[in-house]
């Protein structure tokens, strides 16, 4: 682009790129002081006199939330999730996504299908209808329930079916005549290729599920079954932990863990959930458009 | 080229054998083995459901079931629009979406244009970095944050006392709920729905701006005649999609962020189906409003797929 280099223009790069830091500092903020409260004294937190660097450092938040038994299973419920949704959601996408977008082969019944699976996607019974139904299920108080809601995600079908349609479909042509199977030819030719297609959506699949904590609320009734980011929900919106770890009595807790406030806990432990997704997607960046531009529309 | 899958096609065709698309089937029988996972769980998690619509339509009884509960026809919806905060419910639900879609959309084009403008690609990267940050991360760890930095205590009202000025009740004055909300929304996702438009700017041709320039155009008259022109079509189709979303206020973040105080304003269909039916028992009510909602909300998303194909040329498949 051209730039004429006069002091008005250089006056308009200043401005504009001063402003931009004042946003960009506006999206760092508020977790510089969550980490903040996460590391301050009691007296400083409950006299709200925390700003963005810890007063009086401590670590008992933290420490006390590693004592808590409820913080390793949702923890465990966490990474599980993220493991078996991740794969079953990419194992769907790839099998649903391969015979849709082999345009070249007549598969009878194709557009049939693609409606079927939009409008099955896109028109939702509701709330009620969908709970009371999953209860008739056994979905309710089930771990699958977790996964298999959002295995099929037609976002991530599309992505995947316009870059299966990218490939020359030469290459699958020749292991055809040669006899080759569809399986065969996904192992040899597909699959291999897709390696970036299938990163994209598992990197987009795994934040999601790291992050979702409605259905756990909603579908899980008891509280151990939860993944760490149901748990976060009750204790932001209820400041209360449930103090039932073996060995963490009321007394102990005070004696041993002075420090640790409601709101020194909950803020570590947003810290703790918030962690992971802090550390993965700057590298995500480069996925980022492709994610953008079927991701638009929220269910 | 024929290929050869069509070419062995047109064979069977031919050949005067079965019909060509009970050959086809057969010939690709593995291709309908690998979507019968996905089918199922259409079935059963996205289909099944929907027989449930019709406790919309019963005096729903939990221990005798859908089939054991009497019929009352419409009985029902009457009963929801004779409650005096539907209205209100639905008028919040479109204020809150409306404001976050068309603020949301503004702000993340100005904040694209003035990326674009800065010269530094290190700069550029570092502001996109942490300004998609909160973009990723869940309404449980943003309304966590939130409700700690807003509180009557928090560090914005301290500053704010300290300067002098009048406390804000961010999260419990009623006036002021709804703006909280979109405001937090929009800034949840401004950095992340930018790079769809700075995407499309690196599409635009450099060779015009340096015609634009011979002719003495400057900056101000290159960005609104050159650059603005050049996502117009990326502007369109986004506010098309986001039409779609008219009645998503934003569940997990109402969830998240209410609480009594602002009920009367911050109160949308999805928060009030979740209350009064899950919370609150009332299946019949918590279903024919959510009925109501997946319905319009259907229509909404099949028009906005309608107008971005006929304006921005996009199609789903």
């Amino acid at each position: 682009m051209i730039r004429e280099k006069n002091l008005a223009n250089v006056i308009v790069d200043l401005v504009i790129m001063a402003v931009l830091a004042l946003i960009a500092l506006s999206c760092l903020l508020p977790f510089l002081h969550v980490i903040a409260v996460s590391l301050s004294e009691r007296g400083a937190v409950a006299a709200d006199r925390v700003g963005f660097i810890p007063i009086g450092f401590t670590i008992d938040n933290y420490a006390f939330i590693l004592r808590n038994n409820q913080f390793f299973n949702s923890l465990w419920i966490s990474i599980l999730r993220v493991a078996v949704g991740v794969t079953t959601t990419l194992v769907i996408v790839f099998l649903t996504a391969y015979p849709l977008a082999l345009d070249n082969i007549r598969m009878p019944g194709r557009l049939s299908f693609k409606v079927f699976m939009l409008v099955g996607f896109l028109f939702s019974g509701g709330l009620i209808p969908t709970f009371i139904t999953y209860g008739t299920l056994g979905l309710i108080n089930n771990f699958w329930v977790l996964i298999l809601p959002s295995a099929i995600n037609v976002f991530f079908i599309i992505i995947m079916m316009n870059f299966l349609r990218g490939i020359p479909h030469e290459l699958a042509e020749a292991a055809w005549l040669d006899g080759a199977s569809h399986l065969q030819v996904i192992r040899r030719v597909y699959l291999p290729i897709s390696r970036p297609a299938l990163a994209t959506i598992g990197l987009f699949s795994a934040v999601g599920h790291w992050n979702s904590w409605f259905d756990g609320v909603v579908y899980l009734q008891q509280a151990k079954d939860w993944p760490l980011q149901s748990w976060l929900y009750s204790l932001v919106t209820t400041r209360q932990i449930q103090w039932q770890s073996a060995g963490t009595s009321a007394s102990d807790i005070a004696s041993n863990f002075q420090n640790a406030t409601p709101d020194g806990l909950a803020a570590a432990l947003i810290v703790v959930a918030a962690l992971p997704i802090m550390m993965v997607y700057p590298f995500m960046q480069r996925y980022f458009v492709t994610g953008l531009t079927l991701g638009s529309v929220k269910s | 080229m024929t290929s050869y899958v069509q070419r062995a096609d047109r064979e069977d065709a031919l050949a005067k054998t079965p019909p060509a698309w009970r050959t086809a089937i057969r010939r690709h029988r593995q291709l309908y083995f690998m979507l019968i996972p996905s089918a199922l769980l259409l079935i059963f998690l996205n289909y099944y459901p929907l027989w449930g619509i019709g406790i919309a339509f019963v005096d729903y009884n939990p221990f005798r079931g859908l089939a054991g509960s009497p019929f009352v026809g419409l009985d029902n919806f009457v009963d929801a629009f004779n409650r005096p905060q539907t209205l209100t419910i639905l008028r919040n639900t479109l204020f809150i979406a409306i404001m976050k879609l068309v603020l949301g959309q503004v702000i993340a084009v100005i904040f694209a244009l003035m990326v674009y403008e800065v010269r530094f690609a290190i700069y550029r990267r570092a502001v996109q970095t942490l300004t998609t940050l909160p973009y990723f991360l869940s309404w449980v760890v943003l309304g966590g944050t939130f409700v700690t930095i807003l509180s009557s205590t928090g560090p914005l009202n301290t500053t704010l006392t300290g300067l002098g000025l009048e406390p804000i009740g961010f999260l419990r004055d009623q006036g002021t709920f709804p703006w909280t909300l979109i405001l937090t929304d929009v800034w949840k996702n401004f950095g992340f729905g930018a790079i769809i438009y700075l995407a499309a700017l690196t599409q635009i041709n450099p060779e015009l701006y340096e015609a634009a320039a011979v002719d003495g155009a400057g900056r101000w008259a290159r960005m609104r005649r050159i650059t603005l022109p050049g996502i117009m079509p990326t502007i369109i189709l986004m506010a098309a999609l986001n039409l779609g979303n008219v009645l998503n206020a934003g569940f997990e973040q109402i969830l998240v962020l209410y609480n009594p105080a602002v009920l009367a304003t911050g109160d949308v269909l999805d928060t009030y189906i979740f209350r009064i039916g899950l919370q609150g028992f009332n299946y019949e009510i918590g279903t024919v409003v959510g009925l109501l909602k997946s319905v319009v909300g259907f229509v909404m998303i099949l028009t906005s797929y309608w107008l971005a194909a006929r304006f921005a040329n996009y199609r789903i498949f």
